[in-house]
């Protein structure tokens, strides 16, 4: 019985004229593009120079900072207030004051200002902006000290440097953080919520009822719905570690069996959200709206874009009965630290958990007879 | 009818399919279908007819297992309907008034689809299909969509489907509705062949000619059943010269607005 339900969803899913093309359309597009978009990497500041000093030192440490990357001088005045205005028009988020003597000061007092003034209507952009400006003036300063103390001959200034080591992403690189994440949101589209988008549209369409007069067994009739899906599921992130290898040469560091076992528990609690969800909406409206009120709620709460651990208490608790928290957590210490199924013990029985309950839900609140 | 010749098995007479004693259904403080009794015979085709929200679908759907009864009892094709509704449905075939194949399937793929559900073997299916899209002369539309066939071919095609499993009985709710007279005619007549084999046939219907082809008729009017007999006992006796007539003095009774 069940061979014949399955055959009839792959048909169905074959023939509809959009769901193949999104599904392999999506990997790609997940992966290529949504880590560009999605970037914390602050760059394109654009920079206000207000040099009153005009000499050598201060032009060569407009050129280091212009040729760090991080930053488009947009506007050179010749006042501070001349610089806010720019800031005003939006034209400059960051004003680099050098003030008068910068060069005399700064060789025979060993010791100038410069001043940063950073809009942070943006707070991100601005306080990165200005971090890092700083680290960029400071990096000079060290510089011109070095030369300095080679020519004065003079007692060594004991300085301390501190030197972090980022351990598992060095770069620093956005994209790397990111990229596990979104293979998760795909998997839980196309897995958790496709079969249930597909169990409304027979109820909307009365097929549903013709089903519910037949002898097809709740379980059949669930099963027959899940398991296209779940092989559309495993291709699709197949697909996204290809891409991911393919493009930015991202392999994980851990192993395909950690992923591909965890993405099985995933998979499982998610269809069964998805399916706790159909048998409560009648209508693909409601559906949609349902899972998408859902799938905000999972998004912000797993820590896809910010750390769990800066969530106030209360969300924190909460965003641990998401099951995108674990899985992404599992994703990306996959992929960027190598960790095993044996380190993972949490996150795999929180998604067994998951597994169970949605899945025992969505059996007993589906009723074949009202 | 006679009581002294039931049968131990779930206590109905040998011909008699579906037998339904005093069978109710509320929702809230509506009752829907209220306190109805009566029996079909095998082979019977069966009118059930109403005005709309007299409750004849809900007595159907408590019928084919889709729907729990609030009390009463029912016996279909020998089993429970409050407990063995699962059998039921083994047992049966339904077409419902919003049609219910699949679209998106082809002819043959609709076919193969509910046969395989109700376990005709696959060589049979094979077999049989052929057997039936010659018989509805629908050999040319055998990889045809579903979706782009007039809707007089749609519902021949879901009644073919229905009975394709051969069941005892098959349950038609209002499955004319919309079709031009030809093919209700055309359709008729697969009606009889189906009763011909030995199919019982109960069916809904809003179409007083229709109601003229039934071995018996039910009159429900809000939710109880205020006539029961063959379409000329029927005439006789409210004194009607045609069905239609008959349905008009019952119907004027109804108190509940039409849905």
């Amino acid at each position: 019985m069940l061979k014949y339900l399955i055959e009839k969803e792959f048909k169905q899913f074959f023939r509809n004229s959009f769901l193949p093309r999104i599904v392999i359309a999506m990997p790609f597009m997940a992966i290529l593009i949504f880590p560009m978009v999605a970037n914390y990497d602050v760059k394109n500041i654009n920079l206000s120079i207000v040099d009153n000093d005009k000499s050598p030192y201060s032009s060569q440490m407009v050129r280091k900072i212009e040729s760090s990357g991080y930053f488009r001088i947009t506007d050179v005045s010749s006042t501070y207030n001349e610089a806010l205005k720019s800031i005003e028009q939006n034209k400059s988020d960051v004003i680099l004051e050098i003030p008068n003597q910068f060069e005399t000061d700064l060789v025979r007092e060993g010791e100038t200002r410069v001043l940063i003034s950073t809009n942070t209507v943006n707070g991100m952009k601005g306080s990165l902006g200005s971090a890092y400006l700083s680290a960029i003036v400071a990096d000079f300063n060290s510089q011109i000290r070095s030369e300095l103390m080679q020519i004065k001959k003079g007692i060594q200034v004991p300085a301390i440097e501190i030197v972090p080591m980022y351990k598992f992403n060095p770069r620093l690189i956005y994209k790397v953080f990111m990229i596990p994440a979104i293979m998760i949101m795909i998997l839980a589209l196309v897995c958790g919520f496709l079969p249930a988008l597909n169990i409304v549209g027979e109820k909307e369409s009365g097929t549903f009822e013709q089903m519910n007069v037949t002898p097809v067994s709740k379980i059949h009739f669930i099963l027959a719905k899940l398991i296209p899906y779940w092989v559309v599921g495993f291709v699709v992130l197949t697909i996204c570690f290809l891409a991911a290898w393919a493009f930015y040469g991202f392999l994980p560091v851990g192993s395909f069996v950690t992923l591909y076992v965890f993405t099985t528990l995933f998979v499982l609690a998610i269809s069964g959200f998805g399916l706790v969800i159909s048998n409560y909406a009648n209508t693909i409206q409601q559906a949609i709206f349902m899972i998408f009120f859902f799938v905000m709620t999972f998004i912000f709460m797993s820590g896809l874009y910010t750390p769990v651990a800066s969530m106030p208490q209360w969300a924190q608790a909460l965003s641990t009965i998401s099951p995108l928290k674990y899985i992404i957590m599992v994703f990306r210490l996959v992929y960027l630290k190598g960790s095993s199924v044996s380190d993972l013990f949490v996150p795999f029985f929180a998604l067994m958990g998951f597994a169970v309950f949605f899945n025992g839900w969505a059996v007993l609140s589906y009723h074949k007879k009202n | 009818m006679n009581n002294n010749i039931q049968t131990s098995e779930q206590g109905l007479k040998p011909d008699i399919v579906i037998s339904v004693d005093n069978l109710t259904k509320r929702f809230g403080s509506f009752t829907a279908v209220d306190n109805i009794s009566f029996d079909v015979k095998k082979g019977e085709i069966f009118g059930f007819l109403g005005a709309n929200g007299a409750g004849k679908t809900t007595a159907m759907r408590m019928l084919s297992g889709l729907s729990y009864a609030t009390s009463g009892k029912g016996i279909v094709a020998g089993f429970d309907i409050n407990t063995q509704s699962e059998q039921i449905k083994k047992t049966i075939g339904y077409m419902s008034q919003k049609f219910a194949l699949y679209d998106d399937l082809k002819v043959w793929e609709n076919i193969r689809l509910f046969a395989g559900i109700y376990g005709v073997p696959d060589k049979e299916i094979t077999l049989r299909t052929d057997a039936l899209l010659k018989q509805l002369g629908f050999e040319k539309e055998r990889d045809t969509l579903v979706q782009s066939l007039p809707l007089g071919w749609k519902q021949k095609l879901a009644f073919s489907v229905a009975i394709f499993h051969e069941p005892t009985i098959v349950f038609l709710d209002e499955p004319t509705g919309g079709v031009d007279p030809a093919a209700r005619r055309n359709f008729w007549e697969m009606i009889y062949q189906a009763s011909d084999r030995g199919i019982t046939v109960f069916v809904t219907t809003h179409y007083m000619d229709e109601a003229e082809y039934c071995n018996r008729v039910s009159i429900m009017v809000d939710g109880k059943i205020e006539a029961l007999d063959s379409p000329k006992n029927l005439k006789i006796q409210f004194n009607a010269k045609n069905m239609d007539e008959v349905f008009h003095k019952l119907a004027r009774k109804s108190t509940r607005k039409a849905d």
